[in-house]
């Protein structure tokens, strides 16, 4: 289908384009940006007032799919993806099984394919079934379709076995994705400090963050393998990871939309939407983390969305699941950090479209230079959103089978700027506002 | 942000649930402690009982064992006049699979009107007040880590009975404060009424710095933390803390933090020593300061049932 977005605001981050201009497409490509004056579409897309950016790549969220149906189905949080603007994301796995067998990545792949909502780039798991004992078949799982592999938040005790997986994964070029914490000192349910300590929860120290991130830079130092760090929470974490880019080490982060935007102190009376992995930490840390991915220390800004039932978030804090819905909130959340931080609009839209396709590199083949950019005769992956839009965040309005998220007017009285107007997948609208 | 209400008080800053002592006025806890001191003369009695609570019922919810403090409220309802309805919850419901709030919307329908809850995980009470039906009032006994509301308010009535006043005090907090919900309402209690010094002591597992926060000197020196102390609380050393990570023996403890005669002789001559119970003899206090004539322990015990009397007629007697 011929589809034409017409006199939108163009802001395409990766060549700095930011002009009032129509978007061409035709079979699934943009076919020319500029004045589309004689070009016959079958569909127009009035973007007046509107923003027409790249669509977004969301570098964690999880689906619950498969084993974890109770709280997410693909087809429900594809849906959400699409009606957040995200047009590639990547999955975890730390499904029901495991995502450490070909067959099951190809199943899932091949139906996200079918529901055409949104791409998607599963991460496999390290080791099988996420044991830490033994490796997957990473080129295997390459072949079926996996950009990297990851323990998602399991951590890899044992040191031999990190080593032997990171020298394994650069072998063959594979990046190894992980999120910093030491398993012991990682079993508490709320950052450690004054606010844990009042409130009687066990605490996280900061230490399980940074010995992790010692012992992984450690070994990217002795290995060269090529890893991306998840989910960095705290200011000492930031430091280590400037230093280590600072170093050459080939590594690259990502933060959440929760550590970017929440502390501890919004847990107020034990709310256990704002029980999130890795805990929120405090007022000095969130600063660091948004100084960071505002300098580019912190290359891409992610969802974390994990979509969790009602039965298992209406426990006592420390018993309810972690996890909060988030892929409908990340331009939201992003735009709101941009314009907190003073960034011109290209540049927190960066952080949700060209630098996480960054990360992903050459494991989404062909698409590495045309995802997460608006280009002539590449893929046509759209967000068109009104940026003037302001909304006050009510669980009905989630498409997203999980209702919970830190973000409702109710807990955090904040107001999300921006609204998606239409998502386009690969020259497919996935998603339309009603 | 939105500061979201405390949830334990009604828009007039009336009580209508006690779920910890943070956040609580000072008045409000003042007028407690006077309600309790009204209630004390019911239980010297003939017949120990007062109609303020007649026709309601108390459920005591115990996801936790403690016959001791189950008792004092158990007794405490009946002498309000409350019919008492006692649910030891881990030999029932949960192990068949049922929910909390399950529980909590069952026993509703039973036409409870006042939950006594308590819980192994800190802020359990918070989900059940948020969740039960608006007439319903819910106490706290014991939430994990974090509050023992009536323990901090019974503690406050003993202090005020042998020191009249709070405001020229230094109380030593001893032991395992880290684990304590009992540590945490008295600090909060006692900062609310106007101490000057609270010290918390004890070694860095179980004292960690950042108790500062609450406003308490952090000591890891027991005679530095006794030193001219007016009160002092020892608290409980839990059998699973005696030996381990936290701490390498029962007696290495007593050694270094246990209250003996020798170290009592630091505080003040007339000092008080209390302890909210059951006491380890020789591990964190010696029986000759336990037995001995500056232990308040027997007294604190009496003066619990007329707080937790003070306690439910107060929060009965205020709407949502």
């Amino acid at each position: 289908m011929k589809i034409l977005i017409s006199n939108g605001r163009v802001v395409d981050p990766a060549s700095g384009r930011d002009e009032t201009a129509d978007v061409m497409i035709a079979s699934g490509r943009i076919v020319g940006i500029g004045g589309g004056g004689d070009f016959n579409a079958e569909r127009v897309i009035d973007a007046s007032g509107l923003v027409v950016a790249p669509g977004l790549v969301d570098l964690a969220a999880r689906l619950r799919e498969p084993g974890q149906e109770h709280s997410g189905m693909l087809e429900s949080e594809l849906a959400a993806a699409a009606a957040g603007g995200v047009t590639s994301l990547v999955c975890l796995p730390d499904t029901d099984p495991v995502l450490d067998e070909p067959g099951l990545v190809e199943m899932l792949k091949f139906r996200a394919r079918k529901l055409s909502r949104c791409r998607l780039f599963p991460l496999g798991a390290l080791t099988r079934k996420l044991e830490g004992r033994s490796l997957t078949e990473m080129a295997e799982l390459t072949e079926a379709g996996c950009v990297g592999f990851s323990q998602v938040d399991v951590a890899l005790t044992d040191t031999q076995v990190l080593l032997r997986a990171l020298q394994y994964a650069s072998t063959f070029g594979h990046a190894v994705w992980l999120r910093p914490q030491d398993a012991w000192l990682g079993t508490g349910v709320a950052a450690q400090g004054a606010l844990a300590t009042r409130l009687g929860l066990a605490g996280v120290p900061v230490a399980a963050e940074t010995i992790a991130l010692q012992t992984i830079f450690e070994l990217v130092r002795a290995t060269k393998a090529r890893v991306h760090i998840c989910r960095l929470s705290s200011a000492a974490g930031v430091a280590l990871l400037r230093a280590a880019k600072a170093e050459g080490l080939p590594v690259t982060a990502d933060v959440s939309i929760n550590s970017l935007h929440l502390t501890d102190i919004d847990i107020g009376y034990f709310n256990a939407d704002m029980r999130l992995t890795p805990p929120l930490r405090q007022a000095a840390d969130r600063d660091a983390l948004r100084a960071a991915l505002a300098d580019g220390t912190i290359d891409a800004l992610v969802s974390d969305h994990n979509p969790v039932d009602e039965d298992m978030k209406n426990l006592p804090f420390g018993e309810a699941e972690p996890g909060a819905t988030g892929l409908e909130l990340l331009l939201s959340l992003a735009l709101r950090w941009g314009a907190d931080a003073g960034l011109p609009l290209g540049t927190a839209l960066a952080r949700v479209t060209r630098d996480p396709v960054r990360v992903l590199g050459d494991a989404i083949g062909s698409l590495a230079s045309s995802a997460g950019r608006l280009v002539e005769g590449g893929v046509a992956d759209v967000c068109v959103f009104d940026p003037r839009a302001e909304w006050a965040l009510t669980p009905e309005q989630l498409v997203s089978q999980g209702r919970h998220t830190p973000f409702t007017f109710s807990s955090t009285g904040m107001m999300l700027p921006g609204r998606v107007h239409a998502t386009l997948v690969a020259g497919t609208i996935a998603y339309e506002l009603a | 942000m939105l500061s979201r209400r405390n949830p334990q008080l009604n828009v007039h800053g009336e009580l209508i649930h006690l779920l910890s002592i943070e956040g609580l006025p000072r008045a409000v806890l003042t007028q407690i402690l006077d309600t309790a001191g009204t209630f004390l003369s019911v239980n010297d009695r003939d017949v120990k009982k007062v109609p303020l609570l007649r026709g309601k019922s108390v459920f005591n919810l115990f996801f936790e064992n403690s016959t001791r403090t189950r008792t004092t409220f158990e007794i405490a309802a009946k002498r309000l006049s409350a019919d008492v309805l006692n649910l030891d919850i881990n030999k029932s419901s949960t192990t068949k699979g049922e929910s909390l709030l399950d529980t909590i919307a069952n026993l509703s329908a039973m036409h409870a009107d006042m939950f006594v809850v308590r819980h192994s995980e800190s802020g359990a009470p918070y989900l059940i007040a948020e969740h039960c039906a608006p007439h319903v009032h819910v106490v706290n006994a014991g939430d994990g880590r974090h509050q023992h509301p009536t323990q901090g308010l019974l503690d406050m009535y003993t202090i005020r009975h042998f020191k009249k006043d709070f405001s020229q005090l230094t109380v030593a907090v001893v032991g395992d404060i880290v684990h304590s919900r009992v540590a945490r309402s008295d600090i909060h209690a006692l900062t609310t009424l106007g101490v000057p010094e609270i010290r918390a002591v004890g070694p860095k597992t179980l004292v960690p710095g950042d108790l500062a926060g609450m406003g308490v000197r952090v000591c890891h020196d027991m005679a530095e933390g006794i030193r001219g102390a007016d009160v002092v609380i020892m608290l409980r050393l839990q059998n699973e803390r005696m030996s381990g990570a936290m701490l390498p023996s029962a007696g290495e403890f007593y050694k270094s933090y246990g209250l003996t005669p020798g170290k009592l002789a630091l505080a003040k001559a007339d000092a008080i020593v209390m302890h909210p119970g059951p006491i380890n003899r020789g591990v964190e206090i010696a029986s000759a300061v336990a037995d001995g004539s500056h232990s308040v322990i027997l007294p604190q015990v009496t003066f619990g049932i007329a707080v937790r009397m003070a306690v439910m007629s107060t929060i009965a007697g205020n709407q949502a």
